[in-house]
């Protein structure tokens, strides 16, 4: 069964000379408990995508299915419990003045549920956050920490679904790794339909097992995790980018072209 | 190897109102006409050990050495109006983000030119004509109208091409680029990587180059010194990084995800107090 299935996908950002064609014809399906990875360059549309299938953008055109279901415009409370997103940058996405403990009641007062102090203490356990950390403020705790909260708060409505928009790009690597496995094994327990944007190829591959490559708003390849890895990719872009991660070789920098 | 820089047992502690925070705890280290990684999380003070050596540490920062000398200038005794003729014309920075370093109200290629007139007697026009050269330097296809933009229009790899031209312009002796490619995508760093390789090699510069990726930083670099708390842990020459001895620079290594050895759940570093203790001379 498909979890997300989208179909045609155009986001199209300004009108006339300023027109910006962000997101061209996309069309992938995420089957349930799955994980799928969107990577590319900044400006390549990857983060566009979740902002249309969250609706933070109204500004798509095209199918988008949640569980069978075709999502209009408007965001819808049960939508919106059903798929949760974890933004990049910790610093920014939790309220600097709210308490961690009025950050996870929040979700659950607006959605009217049940048992809120109950679910707070078990979201943060489920993070690996001890319980003495429910009053502090984020600029109280760590950057990883604050990943954490971030995870837990979208935890906390049992989603199927969770959008993940480079969710370790401002961490430590250290830090990166405790965060990739707290969202496999979330991922396991729950059987969690995860939908990933990175630039980071490796990371992609870790979480994921199947990868579309973006460039310049179109899908330029989609492929699986081990055909990313066997580095037996058929389009050039994709061999560049994979070319140029990780390690600098000094006559392969020098051989880049850009794509367009 | 005549050492260029000489550093022996910096440190940089900032007074707070909790009291003192040691950022930089006794760091040694020389470098010659070569590429010097330092690696560290974030909070290691690796960026701290960069700014020191241009006493650009902020206003509560305490800088002491046992010996920070360039060039036979003692960058500890040395006056504000000499240190001000050594930024930037002799030891220059070069900053992570290009959005936050360049005047947003000022042409990029006057920013060059004046980073040039700033350290020369030459007439504006020769320094017009200087900041196109860099331009082409460090591969800006079309000069001229690059040099019209202000900052805003330029894409993040151009902006950083640009800071890289103004830092090399007064043709300076030490280049220190502090995270200078993380803001930016991966071909396009390895591409001011290859410009940062190009001017140590022709020019003969030293770089140091700080960054938090000791995988790249080591493919890059000849030597790495991973920094922990404040101390460095480990040099390691950059060739032989798997044979990296210390467990915090092998806990660092194993908890990054490659693409080529997949693993079900990642390695996660454990942190030993022990690493916090003063190593006194150790490092030496």
């Amino acid at each position: 069964m498909q979890m997300i299935e989208v179909q045609n996908l155009n986001v199209t950002f300004g009108r006339g000379r300023n027109e910006l064609r962000a997101v061209r014809d996309v069309s992938f399906h995420i089957a349930k408990g799955e994980s799928f990875g969107l990577v590319g360059e900044s400006g390549s549309g990857k983060s566009t995508v979740l902002r249309a299938i969250s609706r933070l953008t109204r500004d798509w055109t095209g199918t988008i299915k949640v569980n069978g279901a075709e999502l209009s415009y408007r965001r819808d409370k049960a939508t919106a419990r059903r798929m949760q997103m974890v933004f990049q940058d910790p610093y920014g996405s939790l309220h600097p003045r709210h308490t961690i403990n009025d950050i996870l009641m929040e979700p659950l007062e607006i959605h009217r549920m049940d048992r809120r102090e109950e679910r707070v203490l078990k979201a943060l356990d489920e993070v690996g956050l001890e319980v003495g950390l429910r009053f502090r403020y984020p600029y109280q705790i760590s950057g990883g920490q604050r990943q954490r909260i971030a995870i837990a708060r979208a935890l906390i409505l049992e989603p199927e679904i969770m959008l993940l928009d480079e969710p370790t790009s401002a961490l430590d690597v250290s830090v990166q790794a405790e965060i990739l496995n707290l969202l496999k094994r979330l991922q396991r327990d729950r059987g969690l339909t995860y939908l990933m944007v990175s630039h980071n190829l490796a990371v992609v591959a870790h979480m994921c097992g199947r990868v579309a490559v973006m460039n310049r708003g179109r899908f330029a390849e989609e492929l699986t995790t081990d055909q990313l890895r066997s580095a037996t990719p058929s389009e050039d872009y994709t061999r560049q980018l994979l070319s140029a991660s990780g390690r600098y070789d000094r006559d392969t920098a020098k051989s880049f072209v850009s794509f367009e | 190897m005549t050492a260029l820089l000489s550093v022996k047992d910096l440190q940089v502690t900032f007074d707070t109102h909790r009291g003192p925070v040691h950022a930089v705890r006794g760091v040694s280290f020389d470098l010659g006409r070569e590429r010097l990684g330092i690696v560290g999380e974030s909070g290691s003070g690796k960026s701290q050990t960069g700014r020191a050596l241009l006493r650009l540490s902020a206003g509560n920062g305490r800088i002491t050495a046992d010996r920070m000398e360039f060039d036979g200038i003692d960058l500890m005794k040395a006056s504000e109006r000499d240190m001000r003729k050594i930024r930037g014309a002799r030891i220059s920075m070069i900053m992570q983000d290009p959005r936050y370093s360049l005047n947003p109200v000022v042409k990029v290629g006057d920013q060059i030119t004046e980073a040039f007139l700033i350290h020369s007697k030459a007439t504006k026009r020769e320094a017009r004509e200087r900041a196109m050269e860099m331009l082409a330097t460090v591969q800006i296809r079309e000069p001229e109208k690059v040099y019209e933009m202000y900052p805003h229009q330029v894409s993040g790899g151009m902006g950083q091409r640009v800071m890289i031209a103004m830092m090399l312009i007064p043709n300076p002796d030490i280049i220190i680029a502090d995270e200078p490619t993380s803001a930016l995508d991966v071909t396009v760093q390895m591409q001011v990587l290859a410009l940062l390789d190009d001017m140590v090699r022709d020019r003969g510069m030293g770089l140091i180059l700080i960054s938090h990726d000791l995988n790249l930083v080591a493919s890059f670099c000849d030597r790495v010194l991973v920094m922990y708390a404040g101390q460095v842990m480990e040099v390691i020459e950059a060739g032989n990084l798997h044979d990296a001895q210390h467990p915090y620079t092998k806990g660092l290594l194993s908890c990054v995800p490659e693409l080529q050895h997949p693993q079900d759940m990642l390695p996660v570093l454990k942190r030993d107090a022990n690493w916090l203790t003063p190593l006194g001379d150790a490092n030496d």
